[in-house]
């Protein structure tokens, strides 16, 4: 039972940066239309450009974050840097971060390898850091540059910010977890890692059981499966959480789901009774940006009117891995930036 | 849970294909309007219905509407 709290942590800002070139989609199979695709999906377009890797989206967030915040570089103690696509296999890329945005080389930086369940579990380690001797931390979350091109339409490119910051008497954060490595093979890019080394091999191109072709380096995605494991963990692990808290999802403002597919996320916030009012999305017109999906949401979904309001919030993600995550939190006089396109 | 009913709530998750043109044998995936869209479909109208989870193989392990019928109601 994977549950967390942290209390005197607290967001204080968000900020997302996206690639200005944009791309319609297109259906990957003949069997259907690019309408009907994009209809039953929910994605009409992508952001999406290969001059820039997730770093890259994720500097300039947060370069634009801190501005806005008004933050000094020196006073950033801790970076959390969540993605599958970093810059090098080795180093890891929190701290080419790290020096990039001119932070001091006190600065705690580690990465986290995980999708679209990434952000939530990335907050719940950077408000553990944030005790009071690490006060200001940023949590940076998105993926870019995927080796596929055409062939996963779906996904969009973003790099995301969340600035968190020690915050004595604040309620802070409730969190449910949970992992079930059994579907490791649902959705994933079986070469290049140590198991399946790269090789020549690793380019020939297969067909897999849906009929699409890609090669080895590109994600295969069980559909059918994600699809089931989507619609029924979600909802049971936001319902633990509530339960376990006492919490009234009637007394929620937003719920912010992992922007997935239209029919998953429909599903899980009918089961939930969250009327679409109240689950904002970002699917329509970013795709599915794995773990830059919530933050990225909050930005172009709600944006600046966090400012000068109070708002209750659950987020969940849930994907690759498999692996999801629930968090209920109040954002008090968050600021939003606007969104970063590059 | 009836074949019938099922093939009823199946058929209507449909918007092309005459309601007639589901029974107990049809050759679901053989259908024109089928597509691996409509397994989500399918998937989620069992989960509503029935609050059963299908997995991929129990789709593509089915080939006759009652195949499937038989996996939802093994999993009951």
């Amino acid at each position: 039972m994977a549950f967390l709290e942290f209390k005197n942590v607290r967001i204080v800002g968000i900020s997302a940066a996206v690639p200005k070139k944009v791309v319609k989609l297109r259906s990957r199979n003949s069997g259907y239309s690019d309408e009907e695709y994009s209809n039953s999906v929910g994605v009409k377009e992508t952001h999406v450009d290969d001059s820039f890797t997730t770093s890259d989206l994720c500097y300039y967030a947060a370069e634009k974050l801190i501005t806005d915040l008004k933050w000094e570089k020196s006073e950033i103690d801790a970076i959390i840097f969540v993605s599958q696509f970093p810059d090098y296999i080795l180093p890891a890329t929190s701290p080419i971060l790290q020096d990039r945005l001119g932070l001091s080389t006190e600065c705690y930086a580690a990465d986290v390898s995980l999708g679209c369940s990434g952000w939530v579990y990335g907050l719940s380690l950077i408000s553990g850091l944030c005790n009071g001797s690490i006060k200001k931390a940023l949590l940076m979350a998105g993926d870019a540059r995927r080796m596929q091109d055409q062939k996963d339409p779906l996904f969009g490119y973003a790099g995301t910010v969340t600035a968190v910051e020690f915050s004595g008497g604040n309620n802070g954060f409730d969190f449910h977890f949970g992992s079930d490595g059994s579907g490791y093979d649902a959705i994933i890019i079986p070469d290049g890692g140590a198991r399946n080394q790269f090789t020549a091999e690793s380019l020939k191109v297969h067909a897999d059981d849906d009929g699409i072709s890609r090669n080895s380096l590109q994600s295969y995605i069980k559909g059918m499966d994600v699809f089931s494991f989507a619609i029924t963990t979600a909802p049971k692990s936001i319902k633990k959480l509530a339960g376990k808290h006492s919490l009234d999802l009637k007394s929620v403002d937003y719920l912010i789901l992992h922007q997935a597919n239209k029919q998953i996320n429909a599903k899980i916030a009918k089961k939930l009774d969250f009327e679409q009012d109240r689950v904002p999305e970002s699917l329509t017109n970013y795709g599915n940006t794995s773990s830059a999906s919530i933050p990225l949401t909050i930005v172009t979904g709600i944006g600046k009117r966090l400012q000068n309001e109070s708002k209750r919030f659950i987020a969940c993600g849930f994907g690759v891995g498999l692996s999801w995550g629930s968090v209920f939190f109040e954002l008090d006089h968050c600021f939003i930036s606007s969104l970063v396109e590059v | 849970m009836e074949l019938q009913e099922f093939i009823g709530k199946f058929a209507e998750q449909f918007d092309n294909t005459d309601a007639n043109e589901f029974k107990a044998d049809t050759e679901f995936k053989a259908l024109d309007e089928w597509s691996s869209l409509y397994a989500l479909t399918i998937i989620a109208m069992v989960d509503d219905e029935y609050d059963i989870t299908l997995k991929g193989d129990d789709i593509r392990n089915s080939e006759t509407i009652e195949d499937l019928y038989k996996v939802v109601k093994s999993k009951k």
